[in-house]
C-alpha cells in the first residue's frame, strides 16, 4: 500500500511530524514502511505554460515551433517534439534553469537552427511511470485543464509536492489497505484524532429499485450486494487533484467515473464497480456461480472460460463481471455513458482468491477482498462514491439502493485480565495505560476492576483472541519498554544426542583427513536421481518442478559431489576432496512420507600430497580413499567389523570397486568412477564412496576399556607366499588370523610382488606376523609351534607356496 | 738428561699446536708418549744416574708426559668441537622455505554457523531436534495455524509432491512434531536446524533450497521478556558483545504477538552504512509467542503453558557475517570459497 503524506493529512493532523519521522513511528509500532519516496525529488523550475502559437519547424518534420506564455514578461519560443502539442493548450514547461530527473538541466538551445528556451514536458519526463499515465497522454505531453493559471508550479497541480510511504503489509493487516485504515493506525500511534469523511448526498425522487432488482443465488460467496444508480452522468477526465492522487498511489487515471471508484477503493478499502446501466441490457442483477465452460470477456479484452468455482455478476443471463476481480467488457463505462449502476459488495475472500488465482488476475480489488473488507464500510463507501459522482460527474443520484443483505455482523467482544497481559509480556503495565491504548485505537472498552472488555471494530478483522489484544498493547506500549529476562523454572540439560555427536566426529575426522564439507541440492534431474543409489526405489517426483534439473529427490549423494568436482576441475582446481552428509529419499508410495536416510559420501581427485619445492607428488588412488575410510571406522570403533568385497557397481570401475560390509551387512561402496563417466564429466581419475551413516551409527560399539601396555616382548615372523593372482589378500589374512589364535597379535601385508620373476598367473604376498603373550615372554619354541600351524593352514586353504 | 726432556717437551708442544686434525694429533700421542717414544728412550739412560737424582728425574719425566698428555687432550677437544661445528655448518637449511603442507578441509560455512548457534543454545539447556525434509502438509502448515485457505500460504509457494506431501518450507514442522511427542508436558527447549525448500528461481538472493534454524521454548510462565533476553544473548554471541537488538511488531500465523528482530549493525555500529541501508539496524530473525492454537493443536493446554519461538535463515546470517554477496556460492561448493572458512575466530 502506498500512502500519500499529503492525503493522509485530511484525516489526521500530522503537524510537527515529517514523513520520515512518521515512517519510523509506523515501522516501530507494527507496519514496516519499506520506503519513503519524494515525488518531486530532483525536480525544479517546472511551471504551467500556455501555448500561444504553434507552427511547423521549418527544417524538421517532427518538431513544432511554439510560442509559450510562462507567466513572465514575454512569451518564449520552445521547440517541442510531442505529436500532440497544439495552440491553446496549458502544459508543463521546464524553463531555462529547470532540472528534470537524472539531474538533466534545461539550457537555452538551438534545435535545427531554431532557438528553444525550455522544454514542454510529458508526465514521464516529470518522473511518472509510464503505466500510470492516462492513455491519451502516454505518447505525448500532458495537457492540463484550462482552469490552471499560467506560471504556477506544475508539480503542485499534479500533486507531486508529496511524499509516499510504502507500507509492507503482513497478511493480517488488510485494514491498512485504505487511507482510512492507515488514518486509524496513525491516529493511535500519535494519539491524535481521526477525522472521517462525512458524505452529503442530494437524491432525486426516482428510486434505484425502479431501475434494478438484485438477486443473489450464492449467498455464502456474496452475503451483501448494494447497488446505487446515478443518472445524467457526463464522462470526462476526473479533477486534476484526483488524478494526481491516483498516480501517486500507483493507479492510472481513466475517466471521472472509474477514477472515483478507484479513489474510494483507496480511501475506504472497499472495491467498487461501475457498470454502464444501459449496456447491462436488463433491470436485473443476478449473482451466481458460473456454469462450467461459461465464457466472458473481461475489461482487459481477454476471454475467460469459467468454472463452478467462480462467482459472476450477471444481468440475469450473461456474466457482466467476474465478482471481486474484474468487470466485463460488455458493460464497461465509456465516454458516452450516461447512467451508472454502482456496485458495492461484500465478496468472501476464498472465492475471490480462487478466481484471481485461476485466471492469473490480481487486481487492487481482488487483493482487498482476499484479505477481507470491512462489512460495515460497504454502504459508507457507496455513499461517499455517489457524493463524488454527483460532484465531479454531474450525476443525479437516485433515491435509495437496490440491495440483498444476508450478512450477519457479530461484533467480536474479548475480555482479558491485566494479569494475563503482564504475564505474557513480562511487564508491569497499569490498567490505565492498557485502557488508554485501546482508546487510542478507537476500540470500545469497559474496565471492571482488572478486567478489560474490548469490542473490536469490524475493520480490524485480524483481532479475534486475547493474544491479539496483547499484541496491540505490546506494539503501542513499545517493545523497547519490555524488559529482558531469561526463562525461569527448572533447568534442563542441553546436549547433543549420541547420533549428533558422532556426526560431528565424522565431519571433524574427514576434514582433518583433507576433505572439505560440501552442501549440495536435494533436488536433481531424473537421470541423476537414481545413479549410484545404495538402494533402488521409485524416485520421488515433484508435482510442479521449476526445471527438469531440479525435478526429483536424490537417492544418492555421489552424482551431486561429482558435479562439485566437475565444477572445480573446470576452473583449474585440479585437486578436489569433498564430502557431504545429508539425506537421500526412498519412496514409500504416494502420500506416505519417504524414508529419509542420512548418507555420507565423498569424492577425491588429483593430488593427495604435494610438496612443490621438493618435487614430491602423490596422486590419489583407491587406497588413499580406503585409508581415509579405515581411519574413520577406527575412529568409530568399528574397524574390526568392516569388510571390503570386490564388487561391480554400475557407473564404477569394474576392477576397482568394493562393497563395504559392516558386521555382514552391506552399508555402501568405494571405488573409482567408471572411466566413461569420468570422460563424460571431463574428470581425471576420481574416487568416491557412499555409506549409510545411519547404519554405521546404529552399530553397537564396545565400551572403551583400557588395555594394559605390554610388559613382555613380542616376536615377529615374516612370510612370503606365492599364490594365484586371483587370490585376495583379505582372504589369506583371514586364514592367518584364524589359525594364529590368541597369540597372534597383529598381521599385515608388507609387500606385494607381481613382477617378471614370478611364474605366469602368480603373485607374491608378504605378511608380517606379530606374536605376543600378555602373561609372559614367549619362547622361540612356542612361537614356532603356532607359526607352523599358520603356514599349514595357509598352504591347505589357499594353495599358497612358501617363497624361497 | 734434564735438558733433553725439556727439549722433547718443547718439540711435542709445538707439534701439538701445529696439528690440524685428530689423526695428526693421534700420531703425536703415539710418537711422544708410546712405549717406543723418545721419553721412554731417555728414561732408559736413567740407570747411569745417582740414587738421589733417579727419583727426581723420574718425577720430571712424568711431569713432561703429563704436560704433553694434557696438551694433547686440550687440543683434541678443540679439534673435535671444530669438527662438529663444520659438520653443522654443512647441514644448514633455508628455514624460510615453505613447510610440507598438511592438507585439511573444513566445515561448510552454513555448518559453521549452525554449530555455533547449536552450541550457544546447548549451553542454555536446549537440545537439537531434527525432522524430515519431506513433510506432511499438516505439520508444515495446518499444525502451525495455517489452514488450507490461509492467505499467507501464497507467500510460501511450495514444492508439493502430492496434495498432502511437500518439501518442508520451514523448519517449524519439527517444532510441531516435537511438541506432539511431549504429549502436553513441558518444558520443551529445542533448537531445530535444517534444509528447507521454496519454489523460487535461483539468483543472487534467492535459492530454492536453503537452511533455517529455529528455536522453541514451551513451559509454564514463559514471557515475551524471556524471548527478548534470550535473543539479546544470541545477538551478542553471534555478532559481538556490543550488539543491541530491537523488536518490531510483525505477523506470523504461528505466533501471537509476533516480532521481527533487528540487530544493531555490526559493520558501522549503528551509525549507518550500506550494509544496514543507512538505518543502523539489520533484520536477522522472526519470532514471537507461540500462538495458542499451535499449542492446543500439539496437545498443550494454552491456559497452563506458554512459549516463544524464533527462526532465521542461515544463509542470510552467513552472508551478513562474512560479507558474502551471492547465495548461490553456498551450493556450488567452489573450493576457493569453501577453504576461506577454516579460520577459528
Ligand atoms: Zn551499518
Amino acid at each position: 500500500m502506498f500512502v500519500s503524506y499529503k492525503w493522509l493529512q485530511e484525516y489526521v493532523d500530522l503537524s510537527g511530524i515529517t514523513p520520515d519521522e512518521l515512517a519510523e513511528k509506523i515501522t516501530r509500532s507494527g507496519i514496516e514502511v519499506e520506503g519513503v519516496e519524494v515525488l518531486n525529488e530532483g525536480l525544479k523550475g517546472i511551471v504551467i505554460g500556455h501555448v500561444l502559437e504553434r507552427e511547423q519547424h521549418p527544417d524538421a518534420d517532427k518538431l513544432s515551433k511554439c510560442l509559450v506564455d510562462i507567466g513572465e514578461e514575454n512569451p518564449v519560443q520552445i521547440i517541442c517534439g510531442a505529436p500532440n502539442v497544439d495552440k491553446g493548450q496549458k502544459v508543463a514547461v521546464a524553463t531555462v534553469g529547470a532540472v528534470l530527473p537524472g539531474n538533466f538541466k534545461i539550457k537555452k538551445a538551438k534545435l535545427r537552427g531554431e532557438e528553444s528556451n525550455g522544454m514542454i514536458c510529458s508526465l514521464s519526463e516529470l518522473g511518472i511511470e509510464g503505466k500510470l499515465i492516462a492513455k491519451e497522454f502516454s505518447e505525448g505531453i500532458f495537457v492540463f485543464p484550462n482552469d490552471v493559471t499560467v506560471g504556477e508550479d506544475a508539480l503542485e497541480k499534479l500533486q507531486r509536492d508529496d511524499q509516499i510511504l510504502e507500507l509492507g503489509l503482513t497478511a493480517n493487516r488488510g485494514d491498512c489497505l485504505s487511507m482510512l485504515g492507515v488514518a486509524y493506525e496513525v491516529g493511535a500511534i500519535l494519539n491524535r484524532e481521526v477525522k472521517l469523511p462525512n458524505p452529503a448526498v442530494k437524491t432525486i425522487s426516482e428510486k434505484a429499485t425502479d431501475y434494478v432488482q438484485i438477486k443473489v443465488e450464492a449467498k455464502e460467496d456474496n452475503p451483501l450486494y448494494v447497488a446505487k444508480v446515478i443518472k445524467n452522468v457526463t464522462v470526462t477526465p476526473s479533477p486534476l487533484w484526483m488524478q494526481g492522487r491516483l498516480m501517486a498511489e500507483g493507479i492510472r487515471p481513466h475517466n471521472n467515473v472509474v477514477d472515483i471508484t478507484n479513489y474510494i477503493l483507496l480511501e475506504y478499502g472497499q472495491p467498487l464497480h461501475a457498470f454502464d446501466y444501459d449496456r447491462l441490457g436488463s433491470k436485473e442483477i443476478l449473482v451466481r456461480r458460473a456454469k462450467v465452460g461459461e465464457k466472458m470477456v473481461t475489461l482487459d479484452d481477454a476471454e475467460r472460460t469459467l468454472t463452478a468455482d467462480h462467482l459472476v455478476i450477471t444481468n440475469g443471463s450473461e456474466p457482466v463481471a467476474l465478482a471481486g476481480v474484474m468487470g466485463g467488457a460488455n458493460s464497461e463505462v465509456k465516454a458516452d455513458t450516461t447512467t451508472v449502476l454502482l456496485e458495492s459488495a461484500y465478496f468472501v475472500g476464498p472465492t475471490v482468491r480462487k478466481a484471481s488465482k485461476d485466471h492469473g488476475l490480481r487486481s487492487e480489488a481482488s487483493s482487498r477482498f482476499e484479505k477481507g473488507v470491512d462489512p460495515n464500510r460497504v454502504r459508507a463507501a457507496a455513499e461517499r462514491a455517489v457524493e463524488l459522482l454527483a460532484l465531479y460527474a454531474g450525476g443525479e443520484v437516485l433515491d435509495g439502493e437496490a440491495v440483498v443483505d444476508t450478512l450477519q455482523v457479530e461484533p467480536v467482544v474479548i475480555s482479558i485480565t491485566l494479569e494475563k497481559i503482564n504475564r505474557v509480556l513480562g511487564t508491569n503495565i497499569s490498567i490505565e495505560e492498557v485502557a488508554n491504548i485501546f482508546t487510542r485505537l478507537q476500540f470500545e472498552t469497559s474496565v471492571d476492576n482488572e478486567t478489560i472488555t474490548v469490542t473490536v471494530p469490524t475493520r480490524r478483522g485480524d483481532i479475534t483472541i486475547e493474544e491479539d489484544l496483547i499484541e496491540e498493547v505490546a506494539r503501542l506500549y513499545g517493545y523497547d519498554n519490555i524488559p529482558s529476562t531469561l526463562p525461569m523454572g527448572s533447568s534442563t540439560p542441553g546436549y547433543l544426542t549420541t547420533y549428533q555427536q558422532k556426526r560431528r566426529t565424522v565431519r571433524h575426522y574427514l576434514e582433518g583427513a583433507g576433505l572439505y564439507q560440501a552442501v549440495t541440492y536435494s533436488l536433481t534431474s531424473e537421470a541423476k536421481a537414481t545413479q549410484y543409489a545404495l538402494e533402488t526405489r521409485e524416485p520421488i517426483k515433484l508435482a510442479m518442478p521449476m526445471s527438469e534439473d531440479r525435478s526429483q529427490l536424490r537417492l544418492s549423494i555421489i552424482p551431486q559431489l561429482l558435479e562439485v568436482v566437475k565444477y572445480n576441475v573446470a576452473r583449474q582446481i585440479d585437486s578436489v576432496a569433498v564430502y557431504e552428509t545429508g539425506p537421500v529419499f526412498l519412496s514409500n508410495g504416494t502420500d506416505a512420507l519417504p524414508d529419509e536416510r542420512e548418507h555420507l559420501a565423498g569424492a577425491i581427485t588429483g593430488l593427495r600430497e604435494q610438496h612443490q619445492w621438493q618435487g614430491e607428488k602423490k596422486e590419489v588412488d583407491f587406497f588413499v580413499l580406503k585409508g581415509i575410510l579405515e581411519g574413520l571406522f577406527a575412529k568409530l570403533g568399528l574397524e574390526q567389523k568392516v569388510e571390503y568385497r570386490q564388487a561391480a557397481v554400475e557407473g564404477m570401475h569394474p576392477g576397482r570397486t568394493a562393497q563395504i560390509y559392516l558386521a555382514g551387512q552391506k552399508i555402501g561402496f568405494i571405488g573409482q568412477v567408471h572411466p566413461t563417466v569420468q570422460k563424460d564429466l571431463d574428470l581425471k581419475e576420481t574416487y568416491v564412496f557412499e555409506l549409510s551413516l545411519e547404519t554405521v551409527f546404529a552399530e553397537e560399539v564396545a565400551p572403551l576399556q583400557y588395555e594394559s601396555i605390554p610388559r613382555f616382548p613380542s616376536i615377529t615372523r615374516d612370510i612370503a607366499l606365492v599364490v594365484g593372482k586371483e587370490k585376495v589378500a583379505g582372504e589369506i589374512e583371514s586364514i592367518i588370523v584364524e589359525a594364529g589364535g590368541k597369540l597372534l597379535k597383529d598381521v599385515h601385508v608388507f609387500d606385494l610382488y607381481e613382477g617378471e620373476h614370478m611364474e605366469p598367473g602368480k603373485k607374491s604376498l608378504a605378511f608380517s606376523l606379530k606374536y605376543f603373550d600378555p602373561e609372559k615372554t614367549l619362547t622361540d619354541e612356542e612361537v614356532t609351534k603356532v607359526h607352523e600351524k599358520v603356514l599349514a593352514a595357509v598352504k591347505e586353504k589357499s594353495g599358497a607356496v612358501l617363497r624361497g | 738428561m734434564q735438558e733433553r726432556l725439556k727439549e722433547l717437551q718443547q718439540e711435542a708442544l709445538e707439534a701439538i699446536q701445529q696439528a690440524t686434525d685428530l689423526k695428526a694429533l693421534n700420531e703425536i700421542r703415539v710418537s711422544y708418549l708410546g712405549k717406543k717414544g723418545p721419553i721412554t728412550e731417555v728414561l732408559k739412560g736413567m740407570g747411569k744416574l745417582s740414587a738421589e737424582e733417579r727419583p727426581k728425574m723420574g718425577a720430571l719425566a712424568n711431569e713432561v708426559r703429563d704436560i704433553i698428555s694434557a696438551n694433547i687432550e686440550e687440543k683434541q677437544q678443540g679439534l673435535e668441537a671444530a669438527a662438529v661445528e663444520a659438520q653443522l655448518a654443512s647441514e644448514t637449511i633455508d628455514v624460510t622455505l615453505p613447510g610440507r603442507p598438511v592438507q585439511t578441509g573444513n566445515h561448510h560455512p552454513l555448518t559453521r554457523i549452525v554449530e555455533e548457534i547449536e552450541d550457544l543454545f546447548i549451553g542454555m539447556g536446549y537440545t537439537v531436534a531434527e525432522g524430515p525434509e519431506v513433510e506432511k502438509d499438516y505439520y508444515n502448515f495446518e499444525a502451525l495455524n495455517l489452514p488450507k485457505s490461509h492467505p499467507a500460504r501464497d507467500a510460501q509457494d511450495s514444492f508439493y509432491i502430492t496434495e498432502e506431501v511437500l518439501l518442508r518450507t520451514q523448519t517449524s514442522p519439527v517444532q510441531a512434531r516435537t511438541m506432539e511427542k511431549h504429549d502436553g508436558k513441558g518444558p520443551v527447549k529445542i533448537i531445530c536446524p535444517g534444509k528447507v525448500y521454496r519454489r523460487d528461481s535461483d539468483d543472487a538472493t534467492h535459492s530454492h533450497q536453503f537452511m533455517q534454524i529455529e528455536g522453541l521454548v514451551v513451559a509454564e510462565n514463559i514471557r515475551m521478556s524471556d524471548l527478548k533476553g534470550t535473543l539479546e544473548l544470541f545477538a551478542k554471541k553471534l555478532f559481538g558483545e556490543d550488539r543491541e537488538i530491537r523488536l518490531r511488531p510483525s505477523f506470523f500465523p504461528f505466533t501471537e504477538p509476533s516480532v521481527e528482530v533487528d540487530v544493531s549493525c555490526f559493520k558501522c555500529g549503528g551509525h549507518g552504512c550500506n550494509i544496514c541501508k543507512q538505518t543502523g539496524w539489520i533484520e536477522v530473525l522472526g519470532s514471537g509467542m507461540v500462538h495458542p492454537n499451535v499449542l492446543e493443536m500439539s496437545g498443550f493446554d494454552s491456559k497452563k503453558y506458554s512459549g516463544f519461538a524464533f527462526g532465521m535463515g542461515v544463509e542470510r546470517i552467513a552472508m551478513l557475517k562474512y560479507g558474502i554477496d551471492d547465495i548461490r556460492h553456498f551450493y556450488t561448493n567452489d573450493v576457493r570459497f569453501l577453504k576461506q572458512f577454516q579460520v577459528k575466530e
